[in-house]
C-alpha cells in the first residue's frame, strides 16, 4: 500500500488521485455542483407554479429553446421537475454525501491507510464524474431532457411519442444512471471491504463510531439494490432501442398501434422501487450516522443507547427491502400484497422512533456547543421528525389512496430525506472541514446560513402539506386549468418565495466554503476535542494518514464527560477532560459502556 | 406580491453580500459560551416561528381542505385519517417543542457538566414498545378499511363502469341493460368509424355498452370502475370520493365506491360553501366566471405534456334522474358502424 513514498505529480495527487482524502473532496466538490444545478432548476419550476405562465426573463436566459417569449413550456416543466429530481437523489445526496464521507471518513475513523484498493476508488469518483457529465450533457438534447418524472415509469420514458424528454434525452439518462451505478457498486464494494477488513488494531465492530455503522450498512443496501434498477434500466433500454416488451403491452399512440405484446409497467415499478425505497435510505443513513457523531461530540456527551442505535440501522436496513410497495398501492397490483407492504411499512416506524428518541435524549443535561454543525443536526433531528410522522399517513394503503402523488407526498419526501440529508451533509461539512482542507470555516456564515436555511425549509414544505390535502396532484404545470384549486395559488406563492429566499441563501456557504479553503483560519489538530481517530492524524494530509504506527484502539469512541465514578456526575472528569480518545487505554476497572 | 417576491430577493442578496465582506475580518470558527447563549435563544425564537407556521396552517388552511367524504367507503378513510392526523400532530408538537427547548436548556458553557449518561435498558424498551402499541392500532384500522375498500367480489348490482384513458383525455363506457362491458383491446381502435375505445363489436355484450365523456352517477348504488390506457400511465384521481387506482396499458385495474351525496347536495354542503366563497372572491378579484362545486376526475400519474390539464367533470344525481340520463344515451351498436 502508500507507505512507499511516490513520486507525486500534478496530475497524480489532484486529478487521478488515489488517495482517499482527495478523492472525498472530488465527490464533494462535483456533488456541490450537481446541487447547484438541482437548486437552480427547483427555483426555475417553483416560479412557474406561482405566477404561472407569466413571462420571466430568467426563463428567457436558462431554458433556450424551451420557451416563448419568456414563457415556460409545459414540456420543460416536466424536464425540470425529473432532472431536479435525478440530480437531488443520485448525484448529490447519493455520491456527494457518501462519496464524500464514506471516503473521508472510513479509513480515518477505523485506523486504516487508505481504501482497501485506491485504484477501484479512483475509478469509482471518474465513474461519476462522467455520468454527471452525460447527465449535465443531456439536459442540451434539442429535444429536452428525460421528462418522465425521476421515477422514468414506461411507457411514458420508452415512448418518444409520448413525450419528446423520451428520445435523446432518456437514452443519455439511462447511460448516465447505468454509469453512476457502476460507480457506486465499485464504491460500495470497497467501503464494505475496508470496513471488515482494515480496522486498527482494538477497533472491533462495538468500537466503531455510528458514522461507520452507517456508512457500512448503507453500502450493504447499495450492493444489494442498486443492481436490480440496473437491470430495469437494461430492461427498458431493450424495450427503447431492441423492440422487447418487458414493460409494454397494448399500446396505441400517435394513430398506431405498437407491436409491443405482453409485457407490464408494474414489473417496472417493482423494480424501480426495489431499488428506490432502499434508496431513501442509502441517502438517510448517512447523515444520521453523522449527526449521531457530530450531537454526541457538540453535547460532551455519549450518544445515548449505542447499541440500539446500531439495532436500529441494522433493522431499517432490513425492513427497507421489503417495503417498496408502498409506492404501489394503487398501482394495481393484487391488494393483498398492499396489506403486507403496509405492515412492513409502518414497522420501520419503531427503529425510525428510536432513532428520534435518542437523539434527544443524548441532548438531554448536555453541555451543548451550538456550532453550526451542532445546529445543523439538530435541524435534522427536527425535520426527521416532522417528516417522518406523516410516514404514518401515507404508509397506511387506506389512507395513501386519496393522497398518493399529491404535495403532501412531495412535502413528506421533501422533509423526511430531502432535507434531512441535506442538513446532515452539511452538518458533516462544518464538523469535518477542518479534517478536509486544514482550515475552519466561519462561524457567523455558518449560523446564518443555518437559520435561514432552516426557516425557509420549513416554510417550503410544511404549507406544502397542506395543498395536497387540498387534493392538488404533483407534476403539474400549472394549476389554473382547475378553479377548484384557485385558492392555492397565494400559498404556492408563499411557497415560492420562501424558495427562493432559501435557494440564495446557499451562496452564502458557498462562498463561506471556498473562501474558507484559502483564507480560513488555520485549523488545530482536535478543534472539537472529538474523541474519534481521524483526529489524531496530522492537519496536513500525508499519504497513510499517519506518519508513525497506526495508534490502536482501547474503548468505544463515545466517552464524552465520563467521570471518575460514573454514578457521581459530581466526581471529577476522567484523565481530567470531558473527553478520551479512543486511543486512551483503559484505566484499571474502568467501567465500559 | 411580485413585487415583495422583489423585495425579499434583493434583501436575501444583500444580506449574502454584506456578510460575506464581513468574513474577511470575522474570523470565529468555533463557539464560545456567548455564541451557545445566542444560538440558544435563536432556538427558542425559531420555535416561536414553527409553532406560529404550525398551527396558522392548520386553523386557517383548513377551509381549503377537501370536504367530507362523498363516497361511503371513504368515511372510514376520513375516520382513521382524523385519528392518526390528530396522533401525529400531538406528537409532532411534543416532538419539536422537546427538541428547541433543549437546545436551549442544556446551551453549553464553561461551567456547566454534561450528564454521562449512554444507556437505559428501561427507556429503550419504553420507546420501542409505546409506538409498537400505537402503530398495531392504525395497522389494524388500516388494513380492515383497506381490504373493505379494495373487495369489489360481493357487489353483485353494482353498476359496472370503464374509465378509458388516453393523452390528455378520459372517456368512459356504461356496461348498458346486461351490465357486462363487451371486450376492448387497442387493437379494435377504429376512429374511423368512431371505435375510440378500441370495442371488440363482434363481442355480445359490446353491443349495449355506451360511451360518454362525462360520468354521471346514482346516489347510493354501489360503482365497479374499470380502468383502461391506451397509451402510457394515468392515474384516475376522484379526491371527493377518497378514489385513485392508476390505469395501466395492458391492463384492467378496478376500483369502487358507493357515491353518497348528489352534486346539488354537495353543493350546500357547509364546508363546500365556505370553499367556494373563497375561491369565488378570487375570480371575481381577476374578473373571472364564479366557480360553482363539481365533482372531478383528475389525472393524477405523469403522463405528458399536457397531464395538467386532463380532467372528467363527475355529476352525482338521484337514482331516476340518472335512469333518464342513461336511457337517452347511444349504445355502441348504434354509433359504431
Ligand atoms: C431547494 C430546495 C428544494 C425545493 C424548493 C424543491 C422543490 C420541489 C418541488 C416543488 C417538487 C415537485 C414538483 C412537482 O411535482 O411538480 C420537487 C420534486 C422533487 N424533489 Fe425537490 N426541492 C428541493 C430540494 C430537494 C432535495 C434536497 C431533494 C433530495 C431528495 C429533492 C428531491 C426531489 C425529488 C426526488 C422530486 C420528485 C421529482 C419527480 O417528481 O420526478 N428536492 N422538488
Ligand atoms: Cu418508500
Ligand atoms: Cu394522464
Amino acid at each position: 500500500m502508500s507507505d512507499h513514498h511516490h513520486k507525486e505529480t500534478f496530475v497524480t495527487k489532484y486529478i487521478f488521485s488515489q488517495d482517499h482524502k482527495m478523492i472525498s473532496k472530488q465527490f464533494l466538490v462535483t456533488g456541490m455542483f450537481m446541487g447547484i444545478i438541482g437548486v437552480l432548476m427547483s427555483m426555475l419550476f417553483r416560479m412557474q407554479i406561482a405566477w404561472p405562465e407569466q413571462s420571466f426573463s430568467i426563463f428567457e436566459a436558462f431554458l433556450g429553446p424551451h420557451q416563448t417569449d419568456g414563457i415556460m413550456n409545459p414540456d420543460i416543466y416536466l424536464a425540470l421537475v425529473t432532472i431536479h429530481g435525478t440530480i437531488m437523489v443520485f448525484f448529490v445526496l447519493t455520491a456527494g454525501l457518501s462519496g464524500t464521507f464514506s471516503n473521508l471518513l472510513i479509513p480515518l475513523q477505523i485506523g486504516a491507510r487508505d481504501m482497501a484498493s485506491g485504484f477501484l476508488n479512483m475509478i469509482s469518483y471518474w465513474l461519476f464524474f462522467v455520468s454527471s457529465v452525460v447527465m449535465v450533457i443531456s439536459l442540451f438534447v434539442e429535444a429536452g431532457p428525460a421528462s418522465a418524472g425521476w421515477t422514468i415509469y414506461p411507457p411514458l420514458s420508452a415512448l418518444p411519442q409520448a413525450i419528446p424528454g423520451s428520445g435523446a434525452g432518456m437514452t443519455l439518462w439511462l447511460v448516465s444512471m447505468a454509469i453512476f451505478i457502476a460507480s457506486s457498486l465499485i464504491g460500495s464494494l470497497n467501503y464494505i471491504v475496508t470496513v471488515l477488513n482494515l480496522r486498527t488494531k482494538g477497533m472491533k465492530m462495538t468500537r466503531l463510531p455510528l458514522t461507520m455503522w452507517a456508512f457500512f450498512v448503507t453500502a450493504i443496501i447499495g450492493v444489494v439494490s442498486f443492481p436490480v434498477l440496473l437491470s430495469a434500466a437494461l430492461l427498458l433500454i431493450f424495450d427503447r432501442s431492441f423492440g422487447t416488451s418487458f414493460y409494454l403491452s397494448d399500446i396505441f399512440i400517435s394513430g398506431e398501434v405498437l407491436h409491443y405484446q405482453g409485457g407490464s409497467p408494474v414489473l417496472f415499478e417493482h423494480l424501480f422501487w426495489f431499488l428506490g425505497h432502499p434508496e431513501v435510505y442509502i441517502v438517510l443513513l448517512p447523515a444520521l450516522g453523522i449527526t449521531s457523531e457530530i450531537i454526541s461530540t457538540h453535547s460532551r456527551k455519549p450518544i445515548f443507547g449505542y447499541r440500539a442505535m446500531i439495532g436500529s440501522i441494522l433493522a431499517i436496513a432490513f425492513l427497507s427491502t421489503i417495503v417498496w410497495g408502498h409506492h404501489m398501492f394503487i398501482s394495481g397490483m393484487n391488494p393483498f400484497l398492499g396489506s403486507v407492504f403496509t405492515f412492513t411499512t409502518l414497522l420501520i416506524a419503531i427503529p425510525s422512533a428510536v432513532k428520534a428518541f435518542n437523539y434527544i435524549t443524548t441532548l438531554w443535561k448536555g453541555n451543548l456547543q451550538l456550532n453550526p454543525a451542532m445546529l445543523f443536526s439538530i435541524g435534522l433531528v427536527s425535520t426527521f421528525v416532522t417528516g417522518g410522522l406523516t410516514g404514518l399517513v401515507l404508509g397506511d394503503s387506506a389512507l395513501d389512496i386519496n393522497i398518493h402523488d399529491t404535495y403532501f407526498v412531495v412535502a413528506h419526501f421533501h422533509l423526511v430525506m430531502g432535507v434531512s440529508a441535506i442538513f446532515g451533509m452539511y452538518a458533516g461539512v462544518y464538523h469535518w472541514f477542518p479534517k478536509m482542507y486544514g482550515r475552519m470555516m466561519n462561524k457567523t456564515l455558518g449560523y446564518w446560513h443555518f437559520w435561514i436555511t432552516i426557516v425557509c425549509a420549513y416554510g417550503v414544505f410544511w404549507p406544502m402539506h397542506f395543498i395536497g390535502l387540498a387534493g392538488l396532484p404533483r407534476r403539474y404545470y400549472t394549476n389554473t386549468n382547475f378553479p377548484m384549486f384557485d385558492d392555492l395559488l397565494q400559498i404556492n406563492v408563499v411557497i415560492t418565495i420562501f424558495a427562493l429566499v432559501g435557494g440564495i441563501a446557499q451562496i452564502i456557504f458557498i462562498a463561506n466554503f471556498f473562501i474558507s479553503i484559502y483564507r480560513g483560519q488555520k485549523a488545530t489538530q482536535n478543534p472539537w476535542n472529538s474523541n474519534t481517530l481521524e483526529w489524531t492524524t496530522p492537519v496536513e494530509h500525508i499519504h497513510g494518514n499517519w506518519p508513525g504506527m497506526i495508534p490502536e484502539v482501547h474503548r468505544w469512541p463515545y466517552d464524552y464527560s465520563k467521570r471518575v465514578d460514573p454514578n457521581d456526575d459530581n466526581s471529577d472528569y476522567l484523565h481530567g477532560k470531558d473527553f478520551v480518545l479512543q486511543t486512551t487505554p483503559l484505566l484499571e476497572n474502568e467501567e465500559v459502556s | 406580491m411580485l413585487a415583495l417576491f422583489y423585495i425579499f430577493i434583493g434583501i436575501a442578496i444583500g444580506v449574502s453580500f454584506w456578510q460575506i465582506t464581513r468574513i474577511l475580518n470575522l474570523r470565529g470558527v468555533i463557539a464560545t459560551d456567548e455564541d451557545n447563549a445566542k444560538q440558544g435563544k435563536y432556538s427558542l425564537v425559531f420555535m416561536a416561528f414553527l409553532y406560529a407556521m404550525m398551527v396558522y396552517c392548520l386553523i386557517f388552511m383548513n377551509v381549503l381542505m377537501l370536504p367530507e367524504s362523498a363516497s361511503i367507503e371513504g368515511e372510514h378513510d376520513d375516520n382513521l385519517f382524523n385519528i392518526t392526523f390528530w396522533l401525529i400532530g400531538i406528537v409532532q408538537f411534543v416532538m419539536q417543542f422537546i427538541i428547541f427547548y433543549f437546545t436551549f436548556k442544556y446551551k453549553g458553557n464553561k461551567n456547566r457538566k454534561a450528564k454521562f449518561y449512554a444507556d437505559s435498558h428501561k427507556l429503550e424498551v419504553i420507546w420501542t414498545v409505546t409506538p409498537a402499541i400505537v402503530l398495531a392500532f392504525l395497522i389494524g384500522y388500516g388494513l380492515w378499511q383497506w381490504n373493505d375498500v379494495m373487495d369489489l367480489s360481493d357487489d353483485k348490482d353494482a353498476i359496472v363502469i370503464e374509465v378509458y384513458s388516453q393523452q390528455f383525455r378520459w372517456d368512459a363506457r356504461y356496461a348498458g341493460d346486461d351490465n357486462t362491458l363487451g371486450l376492448g383491446n387497442v387493437n379494435y381502435i377504429d376512429i374511423n368509424k368512431l371505435n375510440t375505445m378500441g370495442v371488440d363489436m363482434s363481442d355480445p355484450n359490446s353491443q349495449d355498452d355506451k360511451q360518454v365523456t362525462e360520468l354521471y352517477l346514482p346516489k347510493g348504488r354501489k360503482i365497479h370502475f374499470k380502468f383502461r390506457s391506451q397509451d402510457v400511465l394515468h392515474s384516475a384521481y376522484m379526491p371527493h370520493f377518497r378514489a385513485q387506482m392508476n390505469c395501466v396499458p395492458g391492463m384492467v385495474t378496478e376500483f369502487g365506491f358507493t357515491p353518497k351525496f348528489t352534486t346539488e347536495e354537495m353543493r350546500l354542503n357547509l364546508e363546500v360553501i365556505e370553499k367556494t366563497n373563497g375561491i369565488n372572491k378570487i375570480r371575481m378579484a381577476k374578473g373571472e366566471d364564479p366557480y360553482e362545486f363539481d365533482y372531478l376526475l383528475l389525472c393524477n400519474k405523469i403522463c405528458g405534456a399536457s397531464h395538467y390539464n386532463m380532467q372528467m367533470k363527475i355529476t352525482v344525481v338521484e337514482q331516476d334522474e340518472y335512469d333518464k340520463w342513461i336511457a337517452k344515451r347511444p349504445t355502441l351498436a348504434s354509433v359504431i358502424k
